[in-house]
């Protein structure tokens, strides 16, 4: 029964989801790298909370925001100590590089802090639910909404109206060329991975939001998510990563419902299924990038 | 002086030789081209002075500056640039946006839009496209965009890369044209082609490029009585003798 509940806790997911995306996207857009260390950025703005959570009592929002700006900071670090390095290399030196941080920073987290779960600090407001047209709704689905729709204009406006987000875009179309036309690499790529951390340190909000807790291998999971999402919507664009995180989401939360109940563990089968499908039928994604209808002649 | 001045540059893909012992100089206004078969080394020699290949011996100067081994980057903001071979426009970018990053290393807001207006004076075509995508441009529009983003630079030094190949005859009179009447503005560019009849029509000097070493170089009426150039351009590079 698809009730209105139901339809915002789906696109609650698929938002969540298409900010994951989001974030892989726009380093492997210019780098062609995925990278395999992005999940850790979500542990790590977990545990940035867990441990505001231990100090003096911050009201929870300016703990979220120091959170995300760990997150960022992490993977601006992480471009800059291990990825930029080893950049002029092949791009399997990048792949086992990002491999690499992956796995120190999911080993740090447990020699420092601990192999089990760590409760972090969330507001009631997470917990709570409000009445929208008679039907009690989680306030965390709507607000994971409302954070997707701001943070996707402030994007679109960074990348349509800056002179900086025009030289990503054209970095995700050739980034050769761009460097050619004065643009630093190294600006370009600091900035992406940014971007990246930030889409992470917010998602990390709602992703342990769920739970309410955080551990270290919690980055396996959102890493394969935003893969897939990719998977689905096209790698080559933007939108198609935002697009593919809202049809995994919803279409993840349709066969939920859909699904007879003897079958409901099978569930990430399922949606493992229609990603075959797509790659068999359409390889490049439900989004063409631009670059796929270049004109010859 | 020079503006640019090559001297003796190798290049390697791999193990394999592209270019050796390369030197070209290129003055204040001038027009030189480099000219040659296929497999030359033409657009290695521009890569490599643009910067998006290093050689392994030789140096290059520009405006007295070693330039060899420098970022491309640093390159372009020295004041070179490239229209490189296949235009390379961004095809995801409107026209506006490709014209803005060629703007990239002016940062001169006010100079901006006066620039952009000079640039749809020179290829009207591209003021009907402004809001298009460069990807949807046709061939020749899209290497009038690619030149006209280079030239939002306000480059010292003008480098093309083949801006004829693939072009329809039409077209390709309308980029000699556009070459020659750029020159006339006093804009120095050094002019890659394998169209070595027509090219030699227009430049003040040229190069003659085989298997990666400068053949024969001077001016084009030297080069025509040393070499058949006809025979040139389909690959036989007898010397008239």
């Amino acid at each position: 029964m698809i009730t209105l509940d139901f339809a915002i806790n789906a696109i609650s997911l698929g938002s969540t989801y298409a900010l994951l995306a989001l974030g892989m996207v726009i380093v492997y857009g210019i780098l062609k790298l995925v990278n395999f260390a992005y999940g850790e950025l979500l542990m790590i703005g977990g545990y940035s909370l867990f441990v505001l959570g231990l100090g003096p009592r911050l009201p929870w929002f300016v703990m979220a925001v120091l959170a995300v700006g760990v997150a960022v900071l992490t993977s601006y670090l992480t471009e800059r100590v291990a990825f930029r390095p080893v950049r002029e290399n092949s791009l399997t030196a990048m792949l086992i590089t990002s491999f690499a941080v992956s796995t120190l920073l999911q080993n740090a987290a447990l020699l420092i802090i601990s192999p089990r779960a760590r409760a972090v600090p969330l507001p009631d407001v997470f917990s709570e639910s409000a009445l929208v047209l008679g039907q009690s709704v989680p306030i965390r689905n709507l607000l994971a909404i409302g954070t997707s729709i701001v943070l996707l204009l402030l994007l679109v406006v960074l990348l349509r109206r800056t002179v900086l987000g025009i030289a990503l875009r054209a970095a995700s179309d050739n980034f050769r060329m761009t460097r050619m036309l004065g643009v630093p690499a190294n600006l370009v790529i600091s900035v992406a991975f940014a971007i990246s951390g930030f889409l992470a340190g917010v998602v990390a909000l709602f992703w342990v939001g769920r739970t309410a807790s955080v551990t270290p291998t919690i980055g396996a999971a959102p890493l394969l998510v935003a893969f897939v999402a990719t998977v689905i919507g096209g790698m080559r664009s933007l939108e198609g990563a935002v697009v593919g995180g809202y049809v995994y989401g919803i279409v993840f939360s349709l066969i939920g419902v859909l699904l007879p109940q003897a079958l409901l563990e099978f569930r990430e089968a399922f949606m493992f299924v229609i990603v075959i499908l797509i790659l068999l039928f359409r390889p490049e994604g439900l989004v063409r990038g631009a670059g796929a209808a270049r004109k010859v002649g | 002086m020079s503006m640019l001045e090559v001297r003796d540059i190798s290049v390697r893909y791999g193990a394999i030789a592209a270019i050796r012992e390369v030197s070209l100089e290129v003055r204040q206004g001038e027009l030189v081209a480099l000219i040659g078969v296929n497999g030359a080394g033409k657009t290695t020699t521009l890569s490599t002075i643009a910067g998006a290949l290093k050689p392994y011996q030789g140096s290059i100067f520009f405006d007295g500056a070693q330039v060899h081994g420098r970022h491309p980057e640093d390159i372009t903001r020295r004041g070179i640039a490239l229209v490189p071979e296949g235009r390379d426009i961004f095809p995801s970018l409107s026209v506006a946006e490709n014209l803005r990053l060629g703007a990239f290393v002016r940062n001169n807001r006010a100079e901006f839009q006066r620039d952009i207006d000079e640039m749809v004076a020179l290829f009207p075509i591209l003021g009907e496209r402004m809001r298009q995508a460069g990807g949807t441009l046709s061939g020749g529009e899209q290497q009038q965009l690619a030149i006209a983003r280079a030239l939002m630079s306000h480059p010292q030094l003008l480098m093309l890369d083949e801006p004829s190949l693939g072009l329809s005859p039409v077209l390709v009179d309308q980029i000699f044209a556009l070459v020659g009447r750029l020159h006339a503005r006093g804009v120095t560019i050094l002019l890659v082609e394998q169209n070595v009849e027509r090219t030699l029509d227009i430049v003040d000097r040229a190069y003659l490029l085989h298997t990666g070493s400068v053949e024969v170089e001077g001016t084009p009426e030297h080069i025509r009585s040393l070499v058949d150039v006809e025979g040139v351009y389909l690959g036989d590079r007898r010397s008239k003798a």
